[in-house]
């Protein structure tokens, strides 16, 4: 047994065995649990180091069980998948370290950890799924582990928000199994495989081909909250924040969005995607999602809302990425998958610190805060700035090669929905940034709950914004650097259009 | 060499034996027979799983005088589950009935059951297995009536009437047999039936008899209320055993004895009966106000499953395609014994704990009960099919065969079953987390949630994960 054979299976174990032995930890056994998560968080970057090292080295990193016969689990390391790997397991160290400080005092603790990390072994082996079955499989446990994380407050609110997420991604994951099967069925047991495999099947299945998509999109447009399937994101707000950062920025969203990409490039292909007439819809889906997701953002007065809403609008431009055809949208489309992550995630840890802090939790009581929270306000500045997509943050940079992918695909009303969003985007982002910098702070806040010491609030919370918002900065300053992110994703997009 | 066939029903059988001996020292006798049996039969699983095909001609006399007791795989792979599922039960029974005075009946009777369960799966003649399938009948029904509650005695009789009706319905399809071709061996038979009046009559009449002990609807009448009356370790018993023995004589029957004979409109009747049974008992399970009620209203619906197989293994040429389908079939009855009886276990559970099983009234179980609300989640998992479940590789399996045979109606019938039973899973789970006031009377000791703990990660990871083991053993002299 070689490290080749085993290391994608131990990047998800690393998250999943701890994650197991919490639930055994007693509520008052905190230095345990954290020294678990912590350890796991640790262990888990450094397998992930291990493995792009390798995969640069053109290692191939393969695990295999097979379940039946012709039925296989896959787990397989391509450059895709470590976009996804490294971006989880990145912001899974740092919203552990958020988790602790934030949960501190409040109980079920080990219960709430223990699924997070299963959460988060889900998401990564979504990321490295290496066929269509292994996803379904992963994509299913997301669901299951994420559910107890929502309903985890067990309020009335929480257990309604719970019951109508599972709602949709029940409904969603049954049309995404019953695509796979059909699919299956027709051609065969379907790997990943860059430029897709679909393009051989006589011309007669071509039309089955099409309903399978929209099968298959269907259920993942639920967890990439696709317009008109984006109805549980809203209501799942009621979780705590950690957890709505890691629906919002890595785990859930991002599994479907993640599966878009590899429908249409490692399944389909994109030429023959493009061929079949299906990029076009799909990007209009996207276009309207981004649109009326930032509309409804406009409309919320809740800070979470908002951020919510602003989720759906801009998860989608992963999908309109995808759906434009050329190597420079593909670009946009991916590089916005890890740029969306990090300032999204700032964003939310930022929302959780004024209600945590202050008790903040409506824009109109975000007046002044700037001033008695001046690093997570940076932190949070930075974040909406690039989400508008102000240069030199990183967003800047997804939407640049949008543009100019809009353009090349020559869908240059795309351009349009890109201006118009950023527009809105900015319309619902700087009226934040105005009343917290610039309004003056009421006599007392809300609900104050950790007073002002040294810092502005707990260590634990305001380390983790301010490292996610640095690197947001970073990944649009030094976009051009080799071995950057942007630098992956143009090689991912060399290979899928076999330039 | 120890004759292990002869064994696994001579072990259980002594042992109840001892218990209507002893009723002082039942519960002993009743644990120290269930780790012996378990162990026999795991000797003989590994002996089949090894040397291919196990058969024995009791006291050396031959068919068709003797009685001959065989093992291939599919019976090695339902003894497997029965067995463990069984060890489980004697567990979590010994601590449920302590030393109650339900002990002294629950152990013999009991013991009986798992002993005529065991027959039955080795049975290698038709009038055997009647024997067996008369046993466990009649076995099951005082077990259900054990409570002795007004409500249980009901449904007993309701059971003991149809049970009956059953057999013997079942039996008059054997008589038909005997006077055509002078045997009851099932090898024998097999090469002599020809098609023809004589075969399909008798094929119906046992087919319709040992459907109403599979309790296939509409004939599922009387399941729901003895599952839900009996005693936890009970209902586990019956949900995940004692049907699915009737069903595996089914199987026996279509795949093994016919097999040929068996033409394509009458298993698409049975799916079609399949399809009703999923919808009805899934919709029934959603709308159950108690929870052990809702659990067998969801044996009913999984039981339409098995059946929901039958007109595209009847389809399927025989080859690659067909066995596994097949041991989709026999995966998807397996997992549903570990993870019912699971269920049934935790239901127990809670009923000791909050004194009803209620599910409006079944709030914050997550906080007072996690262990158990951990088992009810982990067996919802294959009950509804969803990865990584041995069910839902079996699931795959199902969907992939009705598309590939353009039963497009089945697909439909398994989609919207999977959505129903994540409604009625979902309906107690989604309580779990509240924090309105539940009065909880117990707290558990951690080992009485072994037991459920362990069927429900079988049925979850276990069979999940290691399902291809599944299709090795049953090329063991499967189905020609």
């Amino acid at each position: 047994m070689t490290l080749t054979a085993w290391l994608p299976a131990l990047i998800v174990l690393s998250s999943a065995i701890p994650g197991l032995v919490i639930f055994f930890l007693k509520e008052e056994q905190v230095a345990a649990r954290t020294l678990l998560n912590m350890a796991g968080a640790t262990v888990k970057l450094l397998l992930v180091g291990l493995l792009i090292l390798g995969i640069q080295d053109h290692q191939v990193f393969e695990s295999r069980l097979a379940l039946a016969p012709g039925l296989e689990l896959v787990l397989h390391a391509d450059a895709l998948s470590v976009l996804l790997v490294a971006l989880s397991s990145g912001l899974w160290f740092v919203t552990t370290i958020y988790a602790i400080g934030y949960l501190e005092g409040s109980p079920y603790r080990s219960r709430f950890f223990g699924f997070f990390s299963l959460c988060v072994s889900a998401t990564v082996g979504i990321a490295l799924a290496g066929n269509l079955i292994t996803f379904v499989i992963f994509y299913e446990i997301l669901t299951l582990t994420t559910y107890p994380l929502v309903a985890h407050r067990g309020t009335p609110q929480a257990t309604r928000g719970a019951r109508i997420y599972l709602a949709y991604t029940m409904i969603g994951g049954v049309l995404l199994l019953a695509g796979a099967v059909w699919l299956q069925v027709l051609a065969g047991p379907v790997d990943f495989i860059e430029r897709g495999m679909l393009a051989a099947l006589p011309v007669e299945r071509f039309g089955q081909l099409q309903a399978i998509f929209f099968l298959l999109i269907a259920g993942l447009g639920v967890k990439a909250a696709l317009v008109p399937l984006h109805g549980w994101l809203p209501q799942a707000m009621v979780a705590p924040a950690p957890v709505s950062a890691l629906l919002h920025a890595v785990a859930v969203v991002k599994a479907g969005a993640f599966g878009i990409v590899r429908i249409v490039y490692d399944v389909y292909g994109v030429e023959f995607a493009q061929a079949l007439g299906l990029l076009t819809i799909l990007a209009v889906l996207a276009s309207i999602t981004i649109v009326y997701g930032s509309v409804l953002a406009l409309l919320q007065d809740g800070i979470k809302k908002r951020l919510a809403y602003s989720t759906v609008s801009q998860v989608s431009y992963i999908a309109l990425g995808t759906a434009l055809f050329g190597p420079l949208g593909t670009i946009g489309g991916l590089v916005h998958l890890v740029h969306q992550g990090l300032m999204k995630i700032t964003l939310f840890f930022g929302a959780g610190n004024y209600a945590e802090t202050l008790g903040i939790h409506k824009v109109a009581d975000l007046d002044g805060v700037g001033r008695r929270m001046p690093w997570t306000t940076l932190a949070f500045t930075i974040g909406a700035l690039g989400m508008i997509g102000i240069p030199p943050v990183a967003g800047f940079i997804s939407k640049w090669y949008l543009g100019i992918g809009a353009l090349k695909a020559e869908m240059d009303w795309a351009i349009l929905i890109l201006a118009v969003s950023s527009l809105l985007n900015a319309a619902y982002f700087l009226p934040l940034l105005y009343r917290a910098w610039f309004r003056d702070p009421p006599a007392a806040w809300p609900k104050e709950s950790i007073p002002r010491g040294a810092l502005e609030t707990r260590a634990s919370l305001l380390v983790p914004p301010l490292i996610t918002a640095a690197l947001a900065l970073a990944l649009g300053l030094f976009a051009a650097a080799p071995f950057g992110v942007l630098e992956w994703c143009r090689l991912i997009a060399a290979r899928e259009y076999g330039l | 060499m120890i004759d292990t066939l002869a064994l696994a029903i001579t072990l259980p059988l002594l042992g109840a034996l001892a218990a209507v001996a002893r009723p002082r020292a039942a519960r002993a006798i009743g644990l120290i027979t269930a780790l012996v049996t378990t162990a026999g039969v795991a000797a003989l699983v590994i002996e089949v799983a090894q040397f291919g095909l196990r058969r024995t001609d009791l006291g050396g006399w031959g068919a068709p005088l003797g009685i001959a007791l065989q093992a291939d795989g599919l019976a090695a792979a339902l003894l497997a589950m029965t067995n463990l599922v069984a060890l489980a039960v004697s567990l979590y029974a010994s601590d449920y009935f302590g030393d109650g005075p339900i002990r002294r009946h629950f152990w013999p009777l009991w013991l009986l059951l798992w002993a005529a369960l065991n027959g039955l799966f080795l049975a290698a003649d038709l009038f055997n297995i009647y024997v067996a399938l008369e046993l466990v009948g009649l076995a099951a029904v005082a077990l259900a009536a054990l409570t002795g509650t007004r409500e249980a005695l009901t449904a007993s009789l309701r059971y003991l009437l149809a049970s009956l009706l059953g057999a013997i319905t079942y039996l008059l399809g054997v008589a038909l047999l005997y006077a055509a071709h002078g045997t009851l061996d099932l090898g024998q038979l097999a090469n002599a039936i020809a098609e023809g009046p004589v075969a399909w009559t008798a094929l119906v009449l046992m087919t319709g008899g040992l459907s109403i002990k599979a309790a296939l609807w509409p004939m599922h009448f009387w399941l729901p209320p003895a599952h839900g009356n009996a005693p936890a370790p009970v209902s586990a018993a019956l949900s995940a055993l004692v049907v699915k023995a009737a069903f595996y004589l089914v199987l026996r029957l279509w795949f093994g004895l016919y097999d040929t004979a068996a033409t394509l409109a009458a298993a698409h009747f049975l799916g079609f009966l399949g399809a009703g049974a999923v919808l009805w008992g899934s919709w029934q399970a959603l709308r159950a106000e108690r929870l052990k009620r809702m659990a067998a209203y969801s044996t009913v619906a999984q039981m339409g499953y098995l059946f929901l197989f039958f007109p595209l293994l009847a389809a399927a040429e025989p080859g690659a395609a067909r066995e596994d389908l097949l041991a989709a079939l026999v995966l998807f009855a397996l997992s549903h014994g570990f993870a019912k009886a699971a269920l049934f276990l935790a239901a127990g559970h809670i009923q000791q704990c909050a004194g009803h099983d209620r599910i409006a009234e079944l709030s914050g179980t997550a906080q007072r009960l996690p262990a158990t609300t951990f088992v009810i989640a982990l067996a919802s998992v294959t009950l509804i099919g969803l990865p990584p479940s041995g069910a839902f590789t079996a699931k795959w399996l199902l969907l992939s065969g009705a598309i590939a045979a353009g039963q497009w109606w089945g697909v439909l019938v398994v989609l919207a079953g999977t959505l129903l039973a994540a409604a009625y899973s979902f309906r107690l789970l989604g309580r779990a987390f509240g924090f309105e006031p539940t009065p909880y009377r117990c707290i558990t000791a951690v080992h009485t949630e072994v037991p459920a703990l362990a069927l429900a990660l079988t049925a979850t990871l276990g069979l999940g994960l290691a399902g291809d083991a599944l299709w090795t053993l049953l090329q063991v002299g499967g189905p020609r």
